[in-house]
Parts: C-alpha cells; sequence; structure tokens
C-alpha cells in the first residue's frame, strides 16, 4: 500500500473541490437564472470535459504549459517552476476535466427553485446576499452537495490525464491510480490488488454518502 | 501540500523500464553504502524523454538506448554525452501452457504461425521503448514482421509488454532478459536469449541533467562502480569495459 500516493489522491480530490465549488455556485446559478442567445455553446462547453478523451486535454495542457512554449516558459520564470509534472499542474488539470461534474448538478439544485420563492424573499425585504445564503444555496444544497461528492470521487478515478500531465513522480504526482498502473509494470500483483480494493471502497462509499445525504437533505425540505 | 514532501525526498531519477528490477537493487545498495536515497521512475525512454524536454524534474535519466538520451544532450538539456552503463538482451519468451516452443531462430514462432496458432503476440512499442524496436528488428530478420502484425500486442513499456506476454491469451512475446530474471517474475514460462546479432545491439546511455545536484551525480558514478556492475551483471546486462 503506497500511503504518500493515498495522500496525493485525496489532497487532489480536496484541492479541486475548493477550487471548482465557489465557481460552480457562481457559474451553476448564473446558468440557472439567466436565458441568452447562445446558452446552448456555453453549456456544450461546459459538459465537453466529459466525452473528451483525457488524452485531448492532456496534450493541450502540455503543448500550452510544457518547458518548450512561451506560456509554460513564463510561467517557469515567475513560478519557479513548471506546470506539467508538478502538483501544481495536476489540480489544473483536474479542476477542468471535473468542470461538468460542479456545474450541471448546481445549476439543477438552483433551477429547482421555484421563482415564486425567490420573489417572496424578495419581498420579504431580504437583500440579494441574504437571499441567496439563507434561501437559494439551503435549497439547491443537494446539487452543490453533490457537485461536490462527484468531482471528489471523479478525481481519485482520473488516471489518463493524471499520468500525461503528471507523469509519475512519488510524492508530487503519483496517485493512487498511477500507482497501481506503476506497481502492476513491476509484477507486484499484492500492492497492486491492495490499492485497486482500496479505491474500490472509497468510491463505494463516497457515492453511498451522496445518495444518504442527498436523501437526509431532501426530507428536511418537506 | 505534497510537494513539500518531494523536497525530503532524495533525487528524482528517470530510467527505462527494463531496469525496474536491476537499478532498485543499485539503489537499495548505494543507499546502504553511501546514506542517501533517490527516488526512480520508470517508464519507456520515448515517454521519459519527452516529459524531460517538456520540463519534467528528473536529474538523471538511465536509457533503454543510446538515440533518446542523444537527443537530450543534443538539445542542451543535458551535462555531457554520458556514458553507456549497460547492453540489453532480449528474449524469446513463453508462458506456461503456451503452444510456441521457444529457439534462438524463432522457428517455432514460424512453424506456429503457419499453423493460424498466434492468437497474440507481445511486444514493446517500437516508437516509444527501443526493446521493441529490437524486436521488430528480430522479427523483420526472420520475415515474420508483416504476417504477424495483425496478431502484434505492443506495451507502452517494455514491463507492460511483458505483462502482455505471461497474461491474457499472448502466446508469448521478445521481452527483456532483465524482466525475465527478476525474482518478482517467477517461474512463469520458458525463455531463450536471441543472439545480439540479429538486432542492433540495446546499448543503454545515461545522462545526468542540466538541474542535477550531488547526490545524482554521486549516483551518476555509483552505477558505474564495480558493486554496480556486478548487480547490472546478475540481472542479464552485459557491461561495457
Amino acid at each position: 500500500m503506497d500511503w504518500t500516493a493515498l495522500r496525493v489522491s485525496l489532497w487532489l480530490g480536496a484541492g479541486t473541490i475548493a477550487i471548482l465549488l465557489p465557481l460552480g455556485v457562481w457559474f451553476g446559478r448564473w446558468l440557472a437564472r439567466r436565458d441568452f442567445p447562445g446558452k446552448a455553446l456555453v453549456e456544450a462547453l461546459v459538459t465537453v470535459p466529459l466525452v473528451l478523451p483525457p488524452t485531448v486535454l492532456g496534450f493541450y495542457l502540455l503543448v500550452t504549459f510544457g518547458a518548450r512554449s512561451p506560456l509554460g516558459q513564463a510561467f517557469q520564470s515567475v513560478a519557479g517552476q513548471s506546470l506539467p509534472f508538478s502538483f501544481a499542474g495536476l489540480l489544473v488539470a483536474s479542476a477542468i476535466a471535473n468542470i461538468p461534474f460542479v456545474v450541471q448538478p448546481i445549476q439543477r439544485g438552483f433551477e429547482a427553485i421555484p421563482a415564486d420563492v425567490l420573489d417572496a424573499a424578495s419581498c420579504c425585504g431580504l437583500s440579494p446576499w441574504q437571499r441567496f445564503l439563507r434561501i437559494e444555496v439551503p435549497l439547491a444544497w443537494p446539487g452543490i452537495l453533490t457537485a461536490a461528492i462527484l468531482t471528489f470521487a471523479h478525481t481519485l478515478g482520473e488516471f489518463g490525464v493524471v499520468l500525461m500531465v503528471g507523469g509519475n513522480l512519488p510524492g508530487e504526482t503519483r496517485t493512487l491510480s498511477v500507482a497501481i498502473y506503476d506497481r502492476m509494470q513491476a509484477f507486484d500483483d499484492r500492492s497492486a490488488g491492495v490499492m485497486a480494493a482500496t479505491l474500490l471502497v472509497i468510491s463505494v462509499v463516497t457515492l453511498m454518502t451522496t445518495t444518504v445525504l442527498s436523501r437526509r437533505v431532501g426530507l428536511r425540505r418537506v | 501540500m505534497p510537494s513539500t514532501l518531494l523536497a525530503q525526498r532524495g533525487p528524482t531519477i528517470a530510467a527505462a523500464a527494463n531496469l525496474n528490477f536491476a537499478l532498485n537493487e543499485i539503489a537499495e545498495q548505494f543507499a546502504r553504502e553511501r546514506g542517501a536515497t533517490v527516488e526512480i521512475v520508470f517508464g519507456a525512454s520515448g515517454t521519459l524523454t519527452r516529459q524531460i524536454q517538456d520540463g519534467a524534474p528528473f536529474e538523471m535519466f538511465l536509457a533503454a538506448d543510446e538515440e533518446f538520451p542523444n537527443r537530450l544532450s543534443g538539445a542542451g538539456l543535458t551535462r555531457d554525452a554520458g556514458v553507456v552503463y549497460a547492453v540489453g538482451r532480449l528474449v524469446l519468451f513463453a508462458p506456461t501452457g503456451s503452444p510456441l516452443t521457444v529457439d534462438e531462430r524463432l522457428d517455432g514462432l514460424t512453424q506456429l504461425m503457419k499453423k493460424g496458432g498466434v492468437t497474440r503476440f507481445a511486444i514493446a512499442n517500437p516508437d516509444v521503448a527501443p526493446y521493441g524496436r529490437a524486436a521488430e528488428a528480430v522479427l523483420r530478420k526472420r520475415g515474420l514482421w508483416d504476417a504477424l502484425r495483425p496478431q502484434l500486442v505492443m506495451g507502452d513499456t517494455i514491463a507492460q509488454a511483458t505483462q502482455f506476454a505471461t497474461t491474457g491469451n499472448a502466446v508469448g512475446g521478445l521481452i527483456a532478459y532483465s524482466l525475465v530474471l527478476a525474482p518478482a517474475f517467477g517461474e512463469r514460462g520458458t525463455y531463450v536469449v536471441i543472439p545480439e546479432s540479429d538486432h542492433p545491439p540495446l546499448r543503454q546511455r545515461m545522462v545526468l541533467l542540466k538541474k542535477a545536484g550531488a547526490v545524482a551525480t554521486q549516483f551518476y558514478e555509483y552505477v558505474q562502480s564495480a558493486a554496480a556492475r556486478a548487480i547490472l551483471r546478475k540481472h542479464g546486462f552485459a557491461v561495457p569495459q
């Protein structure tokens, strides 16, 4: 069992949520409220990482931020490290790959709030900010929770992008899913088996949690 | 953040997948004798070269050929041209229960192909893995390459090709001698070492990269020491004088 790899995986999952959730709430709510020409295109762009092969994302990130690109060299001189083959680079890749997992459930959550509830809240004299925190967020909570848990589970399972953008650096970019691949290549089926079982258990527990929690939140609303 | 973990570890070293067991043993002995550790990342030489060009933080690179490290030194990414530290060998391998009989001239494979008995045959991807290129040369020399192509399964690295050759429905494969000899590999089948004259020599070169620190430099010298050479020989490599 590679505990360092597990730690990298958990950090990556938590970091992706920390970056994406605030953005997802803002953008999902905006999409739920607005209707505009070209909305279908915006929604398609949000969803595209869902169907795109991870290699496409990996390719663009390496070409854009690799040591041989001007942008990569600029980043290197500012940050003192390169974006590919670093934990920061993995976070960027993971955040992009998870956009649909965050935005869609949150958008559905906000869409499910009836318009008259919002009107009533405004009529009662709540400021837009109070209305958002006291009325909208609690009502959209199942969507937000689903977004967070799906992102976490999906990040733990990410493989292609991680290997392409991160390489396989222990303590930095070797996640649990990459460690399994690495152990398989070393004929270490035992370790690979233990880690595969660990990921399976974490994934099932995570998904069960989302079902149970959203049911409870749903009950409280009634 | 996990990135702080790396600072406490030793330098990261990129190594061709055929070194998986030999180099780990050398690194363990290095740690015992010199009290310093290195982190080794194994992969296909081509993949690792690409990663180094894209800015991966490796301090040293042990390739499975000369072409890839030469490309890096040509691009000015290495300290110097490096040295050849080992010469690798290819084996024809058949897993236990396979209908393939192994021999140096690949007569058994030819016979089996004529009978239509070859389901899958494993080699490493010639584009990124030097051992795959050597395997292609052997198959071409025996006039089998074109006929066998539809049956080939290609691993990204020679280690993955070895996985393919031992599991699944492959009748065998052309894989690295060093991996077949590894204790972790165990007794998974029969093999025969392919004559060196049947493919361009697998002269394996290593280089220190520009950012190499003191520990990586020490390790680079250690790989050329008598102790490390003995380990390489034990794992089936020829060691240049």
